[in-house]
């Protein structure tokens, strides 16, 4: 019997850390008098029907503009999805925020333009802006099948007698049906787990009210509501295990050209989308910082954020190097990586509760900041461990049997060599964790201690005082950090290759 | 300078290395060659301590070494040059010949000697393979190690390559004078190189000696045939001489005691004619340049391979006379059972 890897020994604890948060919560459910209230069953009820409006949403934008930017033809090509991917990196409750203002009778619309607008609250107007924004998932699942797909099924269909719509309609998007799926569910997932904009929007969906037990002192419901919630969670993240991706035989990937009048419409509908999503926010806000100024702003909320922020990236690669390497180390190694994944499926409003009970329970930890970097840390872990494997992969293990051999103890060929060649992976998955942790809200919001506000608590503060006006510099502040990560995302894998052999050059 | 004793490893129930035993001398080189899966890259690998033997023993230098009393890879002083050059892609040519090294001068020297001089300060990415495995075989040879173990160096390289990097590799083993143990493939490689060549076959080695003598007296068919084209034809034993239908010839024997033997020749060792009433027709032929190959269908035996001069033209379906012409002994080994 071999010893175990360092990795290993460094990992486990790692991989034991991170499902932390599952024991707390079946801890605090066993304490619970109820497993399940009536009430709860409208509380199902309101997030299944914001879940399936948004995919509906979702389906009914990302389709169309999946098929649009996989095969047409359109001026300014290296644009078209980046603009249509960018809503994804920005938090919904920013839009839920922006859609809440801009909306309704007095809404910011009717106060600049005179033009009454209809008041989008509620399940719909949550469905809305969830749609805006988790469109996307659809919009990448389903370019990427569509974009493996051969060209000369299509051709054939329309030899045989089909318009192009046709043929879409009946030769194309049939094939396409599991990249559709898998794109829906996540749009679903993300809805589930989203706190912010049925909060916003007044939705009494699973996210809502655990916040609204957790601030009536009810934390046994609110932990049972959050089992509930990982339970859906986890039904839906089998079923997108459970789908692969279509294989067909490569080949020449259709090309469309349109009229000039249906590519313009195309278009059109694209900066539509976009205008939307991402326009509107930042229209809204740089509206208010002209209206009201910068006084109302707190600089340390900005402070505060970077802050925590900082230390949960740190924290996240320091606990990723292990675990990256582990996974490429053998089997038990690839179970700790999973496991590590667990974060990411749960929900922030369902880390905060888990946190806050382990705060309760180790008094030292109750209203630290460490608790609250500790949340961001277990959600974004992934994100660091997937930056770090990818580049810990391209590491050779004959350069550092070579490095071992030239004389170089473990610890300094990893110093040396690996260490060296992951750093690129390093500094992308701190940032990425960064980023994100700049913009947590549930779980900020849970587990901040007393006085210590951040961006999106501040944004959060402004909606429950209805002064909107005191939103305009921490909202573009969100909207900048959350175009610095779709640069970053969107550069990844490329950029840092580039990055790579000009470091080398 | 090194000895290997029954050295053995075993994946589960899959023997990978079978009680080896050899030793290399003080600037010795020692070619492995075997098929795909018969264990040479094991050998280096064990050697360098990346891999665990369950048997045997290694005396490397002052170090004793078995599987109780491990020595880790670092500290074993092997220079290892890899078949994918194995170069760190994050520090320059001369940052990689230097890696360990508090002194460059050696790393210098080494570079000056193998032509690298002017790449020392270029990244690895930029290198050609051939110029990249010089800088894989500068930086083991800089850290004087005690040992070189070579995996296939020149596998990945250009065929017109391999030839001039092959001896480059070669005088630069010599004057460092390091004994070195090469593994390929590659027969040509392996008869030319190396001072000694050991022929492994599952784990274990069927011959060890010098490449005249493994080819032209291979101990095993399995040596005979992996060196080099051979045939088998049935012959009759009378002391030292072998009456083939082919004629006659002196003969060392392998393990071979009856009087039935098989005779193992070589394309080079048989001798064409035309002639009307020979023994045998042309089957096939292959221009080779300065060579012809003709396959003769000798009666109704199976069709023997002979290499001529390019001058000698026979046509397909030719008859000929097909005779041994061999000036030096051929093996004979004890027939096997028909077919």
């Amino acid at each position: 019997m071999r010893p175990w890897p360092v990795s290993y020994v460094l990992a486990a604890p790692v991989a034991i850390l991170a499902v932390l948060p599952l024991l707390v919560l079946l801890d605090l459910g066993v304490g619970a008098d109820t497993l399940w209230d009536p009430h709860w069953l409208d509380v199902l009820g309101q997030s299944l029907a914001l879940a399936g409006l948004t995919v509906v949403g979702s389906l009914f934008l990302g389709v169309p503009l999946a098929v649009m930017t996989a095969y047409v033809r359109l001026p300014l090509r290296g644009l078209w999805l980046p603009l249509l991917a960018a809503p994804l990196a920005m938090p919904s409750y920013i839009g839920a925020f922006t859609f809440y203002a801009a909306f309704g009778p007095g809404g910011e619309i009717e106060q600049l333009t005179g033009i009454p607008t209809p008041e989008l609250r509620g399940l719909t107007g949550a469905a809305v802006v969830m749609s805006l924004y988790t469109f996307p998932f659809v919009l990448l699942t389903t370019r990427a099948s569509l974009r493996g797909l051969d060209a000369s099924v299509l051709d054939a269909a329309r030899t045989l007698g089909l318009s192009l719509p046709q043929a879409l309609w009946r030769a194309v998007l049939p094939r396409v049906r599991r990249g559709i799926a898998a794109g829906a569910l996540l749009a679903a997932l993300y809805t589930l787990s989203d706190f912010g904009t049925p909060a916003i929007m007044g939705v009494d969906t699973f996210t809502r009210v655990i916040f609204v037990e957790y601030n009536a002192f009810g934390l046994s419901q609110a932990a049972m509501l959050s089992l509930h919630l990982l339970v859906i969670v986890g039904l839906i993240l089998f079923l997108e295990s459970r789908f692969g991706t279509e294989q067909e035989r490569p080949g020449r990937t259709l090309v469309v050209t349109p009229g000039t009048l249906s590519g313009a419409g195309m278009m059109g509908l694209a900066v539509l989308v976009f205008a939307l999503a991402v326009g509107l926010p930042l229209a809204l806000f740089g509206i208010w910082i002209a209206r009201d100024g910068l006084a109302g702003f707190d600089p340390m909320t900005a402070v505060n954020s970077a802050w925590a922020a900082a230390l949960a990236a740190l924290g996240a690669v320091l606990l990723a190097l292990p675990v990256a390497y582990a996974a490429l180390a053998g089997p038990a190694g690839r179970v700790m990586d999973r496991l590590t994944y667990f974060g990411f499926g749960v929900p922030g409003i369902v880390m905060g509760t888990a946190l806050v009970h382990l705060g309760l329970r180790v008094p030292v930890l109750y209203q630290t900041l460490f608790l609250l970097v500790l949340a961001y840390m277990l959600r974004f872990l992934p994100l660091a461990v997937g930056a770090v494997r990818s580049t810990a992969e391209r590491v050779d293990d004959n350069m550092t049997h070579a490095a071992r051999l030239l004389g170089a103890s473990r610890w300094e060929a990893f110093r040396r060599v690996s260490l060296p060649l992951t750093l690129r992976g390093v500094v992308a998955g701190g940032a990425l964790v960064f980023l994100e942790a700049m913009r947590e809200l549930p779980a900020t919001l849970m587990l901040r201690p007393t006085g210590f506000d951040t961006l999106a608590t501040e944004l959060w503060r402004v909606y429950e005082a209805g002064y909107f006006g005191r939103a305009g510099v921490p909202g573009l502040l969100l909207v900048v950090i959350s175009g610095v990560a779709l640069v970053l995302m969107v550069s990844g894998e490329r950029g840092l290759k580039a990055g790579l052999a000009e470091n080398k050059g | 300078m090194l000895d290997v004793r029954n050295l053995s490893l075993a994946y589960g129930q899959t023997p990978v290395l079978a009680d080896l035993s050899f030793s290399l001398g003080a600037d010795e080189i020692l070619m492995l060659v075997g098929p795909t899966g018969c264990g040479k890259t094991t050998v280096l690998r064990t050697l360098a301590g990346l891999v665990r033997p369950d048997a045997g023993e290694i005396v490397l230098g002052d170090q004793r070494i078995t599987p109780k009393r491990d020595v880790p890879p670092e500290k074993r002083r092997v220079g290892m040059v890899f078949q994918d050059f194995a170069l760190f892609p994050h520090l320059s040519v001369i940052d990689n010949v230097a890696f360990r090294l508090s002194d460059r001068g050696p790393a210098h020297e080494w570079l000056e000697r193998l032509g690298l001089t002017a790449l020392a300060d270029a990244m690895p990415e930029r290198l050609s393979g051939g110029q990249k495995q010089r800088v894989a075989l500068a930086r083991a040879l800089a850290h004087k190690p005690q040992l070189m173990l070579l995996d296939e160096p020149l596998s990945n390289l250009d065929a017109a390559l391999k030839d001039t990097l092959r001896w480059d590799i070669r005088t630069a083993l010599k004057e460092a004078g390091v004994p070195a143990l090469w593994v390929t493939h590659d027969q040509e490689e392996a008869l030319s190189v190396g001072d000694r060549l050991g022929v492994l076959n599952n784990g274990r080695l069927e011959q060890l000696d010098t490449p005249e003598q493994c080819f032209s007296q291979p101990t095993s068919r399995f040596a005979a045939q992996f060196l080099g084209e051979a045939a088998f034809v049935r012959g009759h034993r009378d002391g030292p001489v072998v009456a083939t239908p082919l004629g006659s010839a002196t003969a060392i024997t392998q393990g071979a005691s009856g009087e039935k033997v098989d005779l193992m020749v070589r394309p080079d060792d048989l001798t064409v004619v035309p002639s009307r009433d020979g023994n045998g027709v042309v089957e096939w032929r292959r221009y080779e340049g300065e060579t012809r190959l003709y396959a003769i269908r000798v009666c109704d035996g199976e069709a023997l391979r002979v290499r001529t001069n390019h001058e000698l033209d026979l046509a397909v379906g030719a008859p000929v006379h097909l005779r041994i012409s061999s000036e030096h002994p051929l093996a004979a080994f004890t027939p096997e059972p028909a077919a």
